[in-house]
């Protein structure tokens, strides 16, 4: 109370491990549905529009449309996954289960466990994209080890992802809140940020409106890596990325704060 | 824990020691749209203390402690806890607190064994003598062969004993529980009360609130009532009772009693109308039993309680 900064600024001690862990946990006990989660449906994706598409399409930026669609379905599925993760099942933590008010009757603090949060939707979408990358290694569409260097760019873009996520389980009074969420962010960023046709393809103004979320800066850094190249720039992309995220926590925490400790 | 623990209670000498009052609670005030909900209480609980706050619902109870736990901003005044300032020192506190809360926290994604687990894991407590001191926490609330039952799986009861077996895990000097029996059977309670009384008799603090007027007199030291966000009352069971109301209370039914009572009745008695019923409360029953009597009335008399005062304190309205 006495010190102002302390009431907006979130100091996560590392305690959170232990949330995240209980996570894991729960996790590892769904094990098989939630892997099929991750590898079924961008799978599907990859193959119907890679073969599918791919076959009218032909090569796109010198790379064949099913390396080109793999590149961004790697990043579309970790903020599927992530903003999933922040969302109904973080909700369900907070709201549904109480798991949050149980563990605030430990030595842990609402910073801790928001963060926690935001760090295990973030591991969702690594595993999602690390199990992609192993399916798309194994159709022969990834070939350079520079691949690897993707997934802690990843893993950073799912952090914002999911504390975006958070943001709106933060504000959702029930399940059907988040579905605004979804139609209103996150199809759009899925569509516009050079996921599935090159971003250059759109009118100007809808690129400045896909530069403005931070999908398509994911896309520019992870596409190149992917495909054997050094992006030609990362700095611009990784701000974005990042602003983004230090915001959505912040905001987040100090959210569910008023929400639960009020 | 447990050494702290004994230092606290022969350190009634000028020993430093661990505060001799567990918890300090100086004009705290708790305002939710402009209502004042916790209005300027004071409350010091000794070290070792069982104590009870009552109150009709809504009455500032909960809020209290949610702000003694720091889980509640505190609008105004001091909390102190275990010596520590609240709220900066909540982490600190509940390392050295076990709370119970009013709804179930427990983890449905979890087995009984792993919920225990996860939980210690949440104080940092990890390996072979928190293993152990699982099973011991299991055995005492008789949980032992459900280790591996789902959450969704056992009673009230049973889920009542794992959340306070889950809330001892770090050994806690403070045991808060809010509304701990409501909803359980009289068997249940009566075991719960056994493992608060055995906790009591390890020199732990506890605070209790509860709505079982019967359950703070048989368990607590002291209590406190609490209605419009203040603390109307605060003293041992026995002495509120001989404090704030007469001894005996004598109940009537029957369409005749309201009359009856009304001619019958000393002037130092109190007579009070709920739903049919009549109570009366007086310091000389027997007159008025034999006067009643006599009209052709059943008078019932017993010995007045903790109930009594409560009402008598709090009023006979519906609280919502």
């Amino acid at each position: 109370m006495s010190d102002p900064t302390s009431t907006w600024l979130p100091r996560p001690s590392l305690r959170f491990v232990a949330v995240w862990r209980r996570n894991l946990l729960v996790w590892r006990k769904l094990l098989v549905p939630s892997m099929l989660g991750n590898f079924g449906e961008p799978i599907l994706y990859l193959l119907a529009f890679g073969y599918g598409f791919g076959r009218l399409v032909g090569d796109l930026d010198g790379m064949s449309y099913m390396v080109f669609i793999a590149s961004g379905i790697i990043c579309s599925s970790a903020m599927f996954t992530a903003s999933f993760e922040g969302m109904y099942s973080a909700y369900t933590r907070m709201a549904e289960q109480n798991t949050w008010l149980g563990m605030l009757a430990t030595p842990l603090t609402l910073d801790d466990i928001v963060f926690a949060e935001a760090i295990w939707a973030a591991s969702k979408g690594l595993i999602s994209a690390i199990t992609i990358l192993v399916v798309a290694s194994v159709l022969g569409l990834v070939s350079d080890a520079r691949a690897l260097l993707a997934l802690p760019v990843i893993f950073l873009a799912a952090f914002t992802f999911g504390a975006l996520a958070l943001v709106i389980t933060a504000l959702a009074r029930s399940y059907d809140f988040f579905l605004y969420y979804f139609t209103l962010a996150v199809t759009p960023m899925l569509l516009l940020s050079g996921v599935f046709f090159p971003l250059q393809e759109l009118p100007d103004w809808v690129q400045t409106l896909a530069l403005a979320l931070p999908l398509a800066h994911v896309v520019e850094i992870v596409r190149p890596l992917m495909t054997g190249s050094w992006p030609t720039s990362i700095w611009p992309h990784l701000v974005v990325i990042v602003g983004y995220g230090a915001a959505a926590i912040i905001l987040a925490t100090a959210l569910i704060r008023r929400r639960l400790l009020r | 824990m447990g050494k702290a623990r004994g230092k606290g209670m022969v350190g009634i000498s000028q020993t430093p020691g661990p505060p001799l009052s567990a918890i300090r609670i100086q004009q705290l005030c708790k305002t939710y749209d402009g209502v004042a909900v916790v209005d300027g209480v004071d409350l010091e609980i000794a070290s070792g203390e069982f104590f009870g706050l009552l109150g009709p619902n809504g009455a500032g109870k909960t809020t209290t402690l949610r702000m003694l736990l720091g889980m509640t901003p505190i609008d105004g005044g001091h909390v102190e806890v275990l010596g520590l300032p609240m709220p900066e020192g909540e982490r600190e506190v509940r390392k050295r607190l076990g709370i119970v809360p009013q709804f179930d926290t427990l983890d449905p994604d979890f087995t009984v064994i792993e919920n225990m687990r996860t939980y210690a894991a949440y104080f940092g407590l990890a390996g072979a003598t928190v293993q152990a001191r699982i099973d011991h926490l299991l055995g005492q609330v008789n949980l032992n062969d459900k280790r591996g039952a789902r959450i969704n799986a056992l009673s009230g009861g049973m889920k009542r004993r794992l959340t306070l077996a889950r809330a001892l895990i770090n050994e806690p000097e403070v045991v808060v529980l809010d509304e701990p029996t409501t909803g359980l059977d009289p068997q249940a309670r009566h075991h719960l009360w056994r493992q608060l009384r055995q906790l009591r008799a390890s020199g732990v603090t506890l605070v209790l609130t509860t709505h079982y007027m019967e359950e703070a007199q048989e368990l607590c030291d002291r209590i406190a009532i609490i209605d419009h966000g203040r603390i109307i009352a605060c003293d041992r069971p026995g002495r509120l009772i001989a404090e704030h109301i007469e001894p005996w209370v004598l109940t009537v039914g029957g369409p005749e009693a309201g009359t009856a009572i009304e001619q019958e009745i000393g002037h130092r008695d109190r007579a009070h109308q709920v739903a049919d019923t009549w109570l009366v409360y007086t310091a000389e029953p027997d007159r008025l039993r034999e006067r009643l009597r006599a009209r052709g009335l059943e008078p019932t008399l017993r010995e007045a309680d903790l109930e009594d005062v409560f009402l008598k304190l709090t009023g006979h309205e519906l609280r919502d």
